[in-house]
């Protein structure tokens, strides 16, 4: 693709999608230069107004930032006036340590805990630490002048960028952050959504010189001293962008989508509850899968009824009357869970996984049902099985679902048996799917697709043969619509291929009339099908 | 210890229904409240071997208690009853905004 004279290019993960076409500014978290300690009362004293300083800067920069990066910030500010923190640092300059080592160790020392925790959010976390330290350290030793100018509309490039930096740039001009570590749940990735700056994270290592760069936040890529040619096909990127999310916002806001005269129902795939707070997620028709795998995640036992009750209730809530999917724990394969999942399966993706493991273990089994029955109760709560092959499972699950529902009820709780359907994922269900007594399908066509064509979807080397529209798989897919077409049950698609405009046209001609996506692809898939529909292209 | 001069320890536990567990936004609202209070406030996730001081946000962070787990609370001092209550409350009702 690129000729001999092209810049270079490097790929990372997107944070924040977008296009920046500008001066190339690395930054780097200068360490300043050395300081001399004092008495142990002038360093006690120095870190007093260094945390002072701080505080007021930071107070500053949140009344001026206001919104979210305010109560970002408010967590700095709070730190700043956590006695057990800052006495323990000066119990260390009481004991002969300069202020800006005592500082530093303790800061560090909380970042390395932080970054040891299992979970990204606290992982994220440790940059706000970082952010703290660093402004902490710059006063200390006495660099107060204003940091380095960055022009307006630069692709800024740094190891990391805390939060504080990120607001003291002035992003008016436009412009784009490229970070080589980075993550896209940290807080800066936050700031960078919510102003719509482009940002691309965990570029890995890259030259510390360039004059111009141009950042996709879409594509996730960066090029440095880009040729004619380069920043040409960006321009163009950059412009089908533009214009195809001015029309994609408009058409998100039609109160239906349709092809061909039919109705195409639009539902959203969520991982966690805080997904429904994507700006989008409100143009549904619903939640066509809810997964439950991240109530097992981060933690050390397993949930308990209520806990996952809660959960459950929020999400219907949040539907009203709009039909929300719930599928039941999907571990095992490349989700193993301690305590949970069996240990030294050969094959773990062939192995007790899905609904197979949950009727192994009915004892946790049957705590998601009881809190999934109370929860039908409250909205249009569906209820599917994951990896199911033969009916005899299906009619297992059913049994214990209502055993557990007369069990609530005689105590005097009210619970009910939501529809019960099942994901179609195993290639024998796809093909049997007629023995199934189910009141709805769900196709899980990331599995299938892997199950189908024999390959490893996480083995990159199998990329090219892992081709969803292969003929087998699409008919499999048709299989299933026209079952569900012929005997009036609903049938709909919830894996990658739903949100990937490429595979739609193939996707509705195989007759499925329901698709479910992550909220962030809603808008573009809905307007495929509206271009789709007048007789265009995937566009 | 004073605990003697000022008597009861007031206890109290609630669960903790924010869907991302105590996490910065939890964690700066819970010890803005228990400053307000005089009492000498812990919190531990219940059957924790620690206690942790109820004052200090990152401490309360790298509790690290999950979504749904139980949160202990106790307090000694004059307004230690209150102080559990408000904590009690300020959890349960899932740090809404508006609060301190």
């Amino acid at each position: 693709m690129q000729g001999g004279a092209a810049g270079l290019a490097y790929r990372g993960r997107t944070a924040s999608i977008g296009f920046a076409h500008g001066p190339f500014v690395r930054v780097d978290a200068g360490s300043g230069g050395e300081r001399v300690a004092g008495t142990l009362v002038e360093e006690a004293l120095a870190l007093r107004n260094a945390i002072d300083t701080a505080s007021g800067q930071i107070a500053d920069l949140a009344a001026s930032a206001g919104g979210e990066a305010a109560q970002i910030l408010e967590f700095q500010v709070a730190l700043l006036e956590d006695e057990d923190l800052i006495e323990a640092i000066f119990a260390s300059i009481g004991e002969g340590s300069p202020a800006d080592v005592a500082w530093r160790s303790t800061l560090d020392a909380h970042i390395a805990d932080y970054n040891s925790a299992p979970d990204d959010y606290l992982k994220a976390r440790s940059s706000d630490l970082a952010d703290l330290r660093d402004r902490v350290m710059h006063i200390l030793r006495g660099d107060q002048g204003p940091r380095l100018k960055i022009p307006s509309g630069g692709v800024v490039c740094a190891d990391d960028l805390p939060p504080s930096r990120f607001l003291e740039i002035d992003w008016s001009g436009g412009g784009g952050l490229a970070l080589l570590r980075g993550s896209p749940t940290s807080h800066v990735a936050m700031l960078a959504r919510a102003r719509g700056i482009p940002m691309v994270v965990q570029l890995g290592a890259i030259p510390d010189t360039g004059t111009t760069a141009l950042l996709d936040g879409e594509g996730a890529t960066l090029e440095l001293d880009p040729s004619a040619e380069q920043v040409r096909v960006f321009e163009k990127r950059r412009d089908n962008h533009r214009k195809s999310r001015a029309s994609a916002r408009a058409i998100l806001r039609r109160p239906t989508a349709s092809w061909r005269g039919e109705r195409i129902r639009l539902l959203i795939n969520i991982q966690r509850v805080e997904d429904l707070e994507h700006a989008d997620a409100q143009y549904a028709d619903g939640i066509g899968l809810m997964r439950t795998e991240f109530l097992l995640s981060g933690r050390s036992d397993l949930p308990d009824e209520e806990t996952q009750f809660q959960a459950y209730d929020a999400v219907l809530r949040w539907a009203g009357q709009r039909p929300v999917t719930i599928r039941t724990f999907d571990a095992g394969g490349d989700k193993p869970v301690p305590g949970f999942t069996l240990d030294g399966e050969p094959n773990p993706f062939l192995g007790v996984r899905g609904l197979r493991l949950c009727l192994a273990r009915p004892e946790i089994f049957t705590i998601q049902l009881g809190a999934l029955a109370r929860a039908a109760v409250h909205g249009n709560l569906k209820v599917m099985f994951p990896m199911v092959t033969s009916a005899d499972e299906l009619e297992a699950g059913r049994k214990l679902f209502a055993d557990v529902v007369q069990r609530l009820q005689a105590d005097g709780i009210a619970a009910m048996l939501p529809e019960l359907g099942i994901m179609v994922e195993v290639p024998a269900a796809a093909l049997a799917v007629a023995s199934f007594k189910a009141s709805f399908f769900s196709i899980g066509s990331n599995d299938l697709a892997q199950y189908v064509l024999a390959c490893d979807r996480s083995n990159g080397a199998l990329a090219p043969l892992m081709d969803p529209l292969h003929p087998a798989v699409l008919e499999l897919i048709a299989r299933t619509a026209d079952h569900g077409r012929r005997a009036a049950i609903s049938v709909s698609l919830c894996g990658d291929m739903a949100g990937d405009p490429r595979c739609l046209p193939a996707l509705l001609n195989c007759g499925l009339r329901e698709l479910s996506v992550n909220a962030s692809a809603l808008a573009q898939i809905k307007q495929t099908i509206d271009r789709l529909s007048s007789g265009g292209g995937v566009g | 210890m004073l605990d003697k001069a000022d008597g009861q320890i007031f206890t109290g536990d609630v669960r903790l229904v924010h869907a991302v567990g105590m996490h910065a936004r939890p964690a700066v609202k819970l010890t803005k409240l228990a400053k307000k209070f005089q009492a000498q406030i812990s919190v531990r996730v219940a059957g924790a071997p620690e206690w942790i001081n109820a004052k200090s946000v990152a401490k309360i962070m790298a509790m690290r208690a999950a979504h749904g787990s139980t949160i202990e609370i106790k307090a000694a001092g004059s307004d230690a009853e209150a102080a559990v209550a408000a904590l009690v409350d300020l959890i349960a009702s899932d740090f809404p905004d508006g609060a301190p």
